[in-house]
């Protein structure tokens, strides 16, 4: 297992180290290791009953690890949860968006739960950047799921966090929104910032990412620069590795 | 502790009931005024105060359990509480049968009364949230909130019926507390009647611990050979 | 301190918000506590002399109903899309999040139990203002509020959570009720006598209630962040 080197700046986005969580009796992830420098973006490929999403809601201070450390921006999840909270920006397969309300009324709660200075100009900002101004006075469920996904992005994006923790960000999307999102996950990587994503989908996650991981039953089975690997030879390792046809 | 430790403790409680029984019904004498229904306050009495123990103990559990997580922890409050509901619902038993010999009725809202009552109520409470909660260490979380919760509640309650009764006139007088012209047998059938029950207490809730900590070894085996 | 009042705030705006939008709270409740008190009406067919005797009961009773079925709303609402993961998220402290949802809910109940006041003094022929009353009513809804978020929040995550709600904390908010009943009784007594309000005697029932909701308040806020840890 190849573990990237920090780029320099200091601590590295995420350092994980031999993290244990088990949900009752079942333990879901067991021993896990990697490090995510600043300006990286990750795909972590793994089957259904992996361990992605455990990780993910970890990594997001929504689940306690039992055991093994982690750092995120070098900060304890456990003791500095409101910094880290503050970090990081978490996209799941639920939007957190309430259906009753429109997208604007959303994405100020949220605006005025994080403390976002400015608000305004930031939620036009990104409202124009996902493309999404016309939608915004509607109520959330009256919007397709694509566009929800997309406000959701926005209040994921809303208090300008150095580290994006996305879970399966495609689904749901079109071609003109993952467009969107490819473009938008490399500029906030160039800007110094990290990109933590799951996926399913091999070519996406490809495209999208300078660094590729695969999870397997809760142990990261392989981690690799992006420029290192073909899509035909990552494709047939998955297969072998994770033992699941894709 | 160990198996033979248990068996001993639970033979212990076995012997020392004995004991309390030829105590209560064959050693002391009859009580002057209210007669051979009074032998009860030989079991009504110190399952009272066990009562309060189990609950107690269910309480320093939970607090310890919120401090420092562990399966240790939520087992002894669950054993405890499951114990001590046995103790309460017992001391209701007890309570009502000696209120219907001696006051000639079966229940009174008194504070006291109403307040083992309403302890009563918390703790079933507490083993149904046992039930429907999620499994584990979210479910033992709630556990230690409501077990906690519990016990601060129980003198609220004593406090807030004996404030009402201050403003009624009182109806009927609670069991008096034992005089200090207790018959010396007396005294010691009821000090030794409380060791028993003590000691009972502890030897249930040892033997609820250890298959509530197997019961949660057996899921995890399962669990992991389903899993394979 | 200005973002922790800011984030209380925030979600008491939120949720106003949102039940403006639903309906769902206010609306059906006030409904339903109507009927639970007509009911009771015929289940007593209280005279005169029983009207004293049975109005308190009559009334808390219709309002802890109604309270439980508010409180069953206040984190469902937040389960739908998967809000809470969404609340959980925020930089806000966990107790800051407790006290904007415990004040959503406490205002809720108010405002149905500040309509029904009156309308219960139409029924049971009392005055329809009492300021006793009402003081009191705040007090207890405030202790009422502060256990039923704490316990909403469990809730959410069990089996048959419409029935465990009450059954987990009825018994542990009944200090609170006890004391409301009898006060309330204590205040139509003296209002069915004409007299006017004694307050020197209300105030010790105001001083226990109070002393009861600044317990359960300690606790529930201590307590709250464990709830919602997963």
């Amino acid at each position: 297992m190849v573990t990237p080197t920090h780029d320099g700046t200091g601590a590295a986005a995420i350092e994980a180290r031999g993290l244990t969580k088990a949900f009752h009796t079942q333990s879901v992830l067991r021993g896990l290791d990697f490090t995510l420098p600043w300006g990286a973006c990750l795909s972590l490929f793994g089957a259904n009953g992996s361990g992605k999403t455990t990780l993910v809601r970890t990594l997001a201070t929504l689940t306690r690890h039992d055991s093994g450390t982690l750092r995120i921006a070098s900060l304890d999840p456990a003791r500095q949860a409101t910094e880290v909270r503050q970090t990081i920006g978490v996209l799941t397969h639920q939007t957190f968006l309430y259906d009753h309300l429109t997208g604007l009324e959303n994405l100020h709660f949220y605006g005025r739960m994080y403390g976002v200075p400015a608000m305004d100009t930031r939620i036009v900002e990104l409202a124009r950047a996902l493309d999404f101004e016309r939608y915004m006075s509607r109520r959330v469920h009256t919007l397709s799921h694509g566009m929800q996904k997309r406000i959701g992005l926005a209040r994921a994006l809303l208090h300008r966090p150095r580290l994006l923790l996305l879970d399966e960000p495609e689904t749901g999307l079109d071609q003109h929104a993952i467009g969107i999102l490819e473009r938008l996950l490399k500029d906030h990587c160039a800007q110094g910032g990290s990109v933590f994503l799951t996926t399913h989908n091999v070519e996406k996650g490809l495209t999208m990412a300078d660094h590729v991981a695969i999870l397997v039953d809760g142990r990261i089975a392989y981690y690799q620069p992006r420029a290192l690997v073909t899509p035909a030879d990552f494709r047939s390792l998955y297969i072998r590795v994770a033992g699941v046809p894709v | 502790m160990n198996l033979s430790l248990r068996t001993g403790l639970l033979g212990l409680a076995g012997v020392m009931m004995l004991i309390t029984l030829y105590m209560a019904f064959l050693w002391v004498p009859n009580e002057a005024t209210m007669g051979a229904v009074q032998r009860i306050m030989y079991f009504h009495v110190p399952i009272a105060i066990i009562g309060f123990v189990a609950a107690g103990a269910v309480f320093v559990a939970s607090i310890a359990y919120l401090i420092r997580p562990s399966e240790k922890w939520d087992a002894i409050a669950y054993a405890s509480a499951e114990v001590g509901v046995l103790f309460i619902s017992l001391m209701l038993l007890t309570g009502t049968l000696w209120g219907k010999a001696t006051w000639g009725i079966w229940w009174d809202w008194s504070p006291r009364l109403t307040t083992s009552l309403i302890m009563w109520f918390l703790y079933v409470a507490y083993l149904m949230l046992r039930a429907y909660a999620p499994k584990g260490v979210r479910g033992a979380r709630y556990a230690a909130v409501l077990g906690i919760f519990a016990m601060i509640d129980v003198p609220l309650v004593y406090m807030s019926t004996t404030w009402w009764r201050d403003v009624h006139p009182q109806l009927l007088v609670g069991p008096a507390a034992p005089e200090g012209a207790l018959d010396p047998t007396m005294r010691t059938a009821l000090l030794f009647a409380m060791l028993t029950f003590l000691v009972l207490y502890i030897a249930l809730t040892v033997e609820r611990y250890y298959l509530r900590r197997a019961e949660e070894e057996t899921e995890r085996m399962q669990l992991s050979y389903e899993g394979r | 301190m200005k973002a922790y009042l800011s984030a209380i705030f925030t979600i008491l705006w939120k949720d106003f918000l949102l039940e403006v939008r639903t309906k769902e709270v206010v609306t059906p409740i006030l409904v339903f506590v109507f009927l639970v008190i007509i009911t009771f009406n015929f289940a007593f067919e209280p005279t005169p002399a029983l009207l004293a005797v049975v109005s308190a009961g009559t009334l808390w009773v219709s309002f802890t109903f109604a309270g439980v079925l508010g409180l069953n709303r206040t984190f469902a609402m937040e389960k739908e899309k998967g809000g809470l993961d969404g609340l959980l998220l925020t930089p806000v402290s966990r107790d800051a999040l407790y006290f904007g949802k415990l004040l959503s809910a406490f205002f809720f109940m108010l405002a149905i139990e500040f309509v029904m006041l009156p309308v219960f003094g139409i029924l049971f022929n009392l005055p329809l203002f009492l300021p006793s009353l009402w003081l009191l009513t705040v007090l207890t809804t405030l202790g009422f509020a502060a256990v039923g978020t704490v316990f909403s929040a469990m809730a959410v995550n069990m089996r048959a959570r419409e029935v465990l709600l009450p059954v987990l904390f009825f018994p542990i908010v009944l200090p609170v009720i006890i004391a409301a009943v009898e006060s309330t009784s204590a205040i139509f007594a003296g209002a069915g006598a004409g007299r006017a309000e004694d307050w020197s005697e209300f105030a010790r029932w105001l001083q226990l209630t109070a002393a009861f909701d600044a317990v359960f308040l300690v606790v529930s806020a201590a307590l709250f962040q464990f709830v919602v840890q997963e």
